[in-house]
């Protein structure tokens, strides 16, 4: 009888998967280690962690949740382009559209947005819950700064994309907030401009928001987060009291003693 | 405690990779190790599992979200009709707020701008990595300007009738008081606790104490005109 786990194992024997997944197949601790070592995707991280980082009251996973919001938000901001044009008032028509037509649609624009909402939350409560384990500690202090490039474009992928409903809320959500570009000395005027493409918020400012929301900002997203990913592993992976530079344990050691 | 050895005497029980090493070092000479050879798993599949797990049930949860609540839609964008208030996103209602009491020049811009320096010059400042509590050294002088900053602060939040900022203020004021006036060898185990905090823990505290305070400010008790509304009676 062929149960449904050998025919898994049959199939990952076939040439046609090991052409496909360098690793090969095995439960050895080899071919685990190739699993990571061996995968353009996976070899960002170590081969090995330590059991105790694991741990849930480590870390909370709050950077791994932050990723996951992110995957959502993808996959979901991807369907919802196909049925989306970024010109005034189609926009509108579209959001609409997405909310009564499209099957489904009200169910990808809700966990857009809400994914969206979690997203900033998580990034926010994973940069406290990293500062407060002390884990921007030497050797890991360029990639607590990636970490705060991926909060401003976090908050930036979700500013530009508030306004792509083109309704009351995301106008003068846009208008409010590009007014303290403004502010800016000397060449506020000039920022305020570039960015709306005008004078005030109009088909422009739309389209540039548009462009920044799909394609910019996701793309710069996801190299910081392949960088922030890959210093983990480069900086002896995740912060440990133990994993701290011998100098710094000598000196908080006698604090313990009393 | 008081018949401490001066010394800690160990072996090596790994014979084949150490070939028998005897500690013996004095007090104050070495590092301990506290922790030795410690327990490492396989990435995969230990750990991307874990990922993948919690990865789904925040899909889950988020899922459940989206169908229970929907995302708010209002009327096509009118830029001549102003709805009263004009509220920016959840995450920026904190400036929105400060921008109530200050020149933009001041709060849309030098705030934030001073927030992201700020928040990345932490790792490079050997005070921080090292982390000691903020009075354990030097603490006349430290002290000392701990209440010239603090009540400078206050002052400064009070002469321009930001209370929302004024409340988050004295509720580290307080605890870092206590702080300066307890010690490692304090009773109380909170007190304990607050004297080994470092200035980095209370000025992110703080700056954690604003961001909730005003958001929350700017999200449910701001009304027309940025009034102070009730959320339960609006």
């Amino acid at each position: 009888m062929v149960t449904s786990a050998n025919y898994f194992d049959q199939l990952r024997k076939s040439r046609v998967w090991r052409s496909i997944f360098r690793s090969g197949t095995g439960a050895s601790t080899l071919h685990r280690s190739l699993v990571i070592q061996q995968d353009v995707f996976l070899h960002l991280f170590p081969t090995k962690v330590r059991r105790r980082m694991l741990n849930i009251g480590v870390t909370w996973y709050l950077g791994t949740l932050t990723f996951g919001t992110f995957m959502i938000l993808v996959s979901t901001g991807i369907l919802l382009m196909l049925y989306y044009h970024p010109s005034v008032p189609q926009a509108y028509s579209d959001t609409k559209d997405l909310q009564f037509v499209v099957t489904s649609g009200l169910f990808l624009r809700n966990l857009h947005r809400w994914s969206a909402h979690a997203m900033v939350f998580l990034v926010f409560a994973h940069m406290f819950r990293v500062f407060y384990r002390g884990a921007y500690r030497p050797p890991r202090e360029f990639n607590w700064i990636i970490g705060v490039i991926l909060l401003l474009i976090t908050l930036l992928l979700s500013y530009t994309g508030y306004l792509l409903p083109w309704d009351q809320l995301a106008f003068w959500a846009i208008t409010v907030g590009s007014n303290i570009a403004s502010a800016v000395p000397l060449i506020g005027n000039k920022i305020h401009f570039l960015l709306l493409g005008g004078n005030f918020v109009n088909a422009n400012a739309l389209l540039r928001f548009y462009v920044l929301h799909c394609m910019i900002l996701p793309l710069a997203a996801m190299v910081f987060i392949a960088i922030h990913f890959w210093r983990i592993r480069k900086d002896g992976g995740l912060y440990s009291h133990s994993s701290q530079p011998p100098a710094i344990s000598d000196r908080s050691a006698p604090k313990e003693d009393r | 405690m008081s018949d401490r050895k001066d010394f800690i005497a160990g072996v090596d029980s790994n014979a084949k990779r150490e070939p028998r090493r005897v500690v013996f070092v004095t007090r104050r000479t070495s590092a301990q190790v506290r922790v030795t050879d410690e327990e490492v798993v396989q990435t995969f599949p230990e750990a991307l599992f874990r990922v993948a797990i919690a990865i789904e049930v925040l899909a889950m949860a988020l899922v459940w979200i989206a169908l229970g609540f929907n995302a708010p839609l209002e009327g096509l964008a009118d830029p001549s009709h102003t709805p009263n208030p004009a509220k920016a996103p959840w995450y920026f209602l904190g400036l929105q707020e400060l921008l109530h009491y200050f020149p933009p020049t001041v709060a849309g811009v030098l705030a934030p701008t001073l927030v992201v320096i700020a928040l990345i010059v932490i790792p490079y400042f050997n005070i921080n990595v090292e982390a000691e509590g903020v009075f354990v050294k030097d603490r006349p002088r430290r002290l000392a300007i701990f209440y010239v900053v603090a009540g400078a602060l206050s002052l400064f939040l009070l002469l321009f009738h930001v209370y929302v900022a004024l409340v988050p203020t004295l509720m580290i004021v307080v605890p870092m008081l206590a702080a300066a006036y307890s010690s490692a060898e304090s009773r109380s185990p909170v007190r304990r606790y607050l004297a080994s905090k470092p200035l980095s823990f209370w000025i992110m505290t703080w700056f954690l104490f604003e961001l909730l305070a005003l958001t929350a400010i700017g999200t449910f008790f701001r009304g027309p005109g940025w009034s102070w509304v009730w959320p339960w009676r609006a």
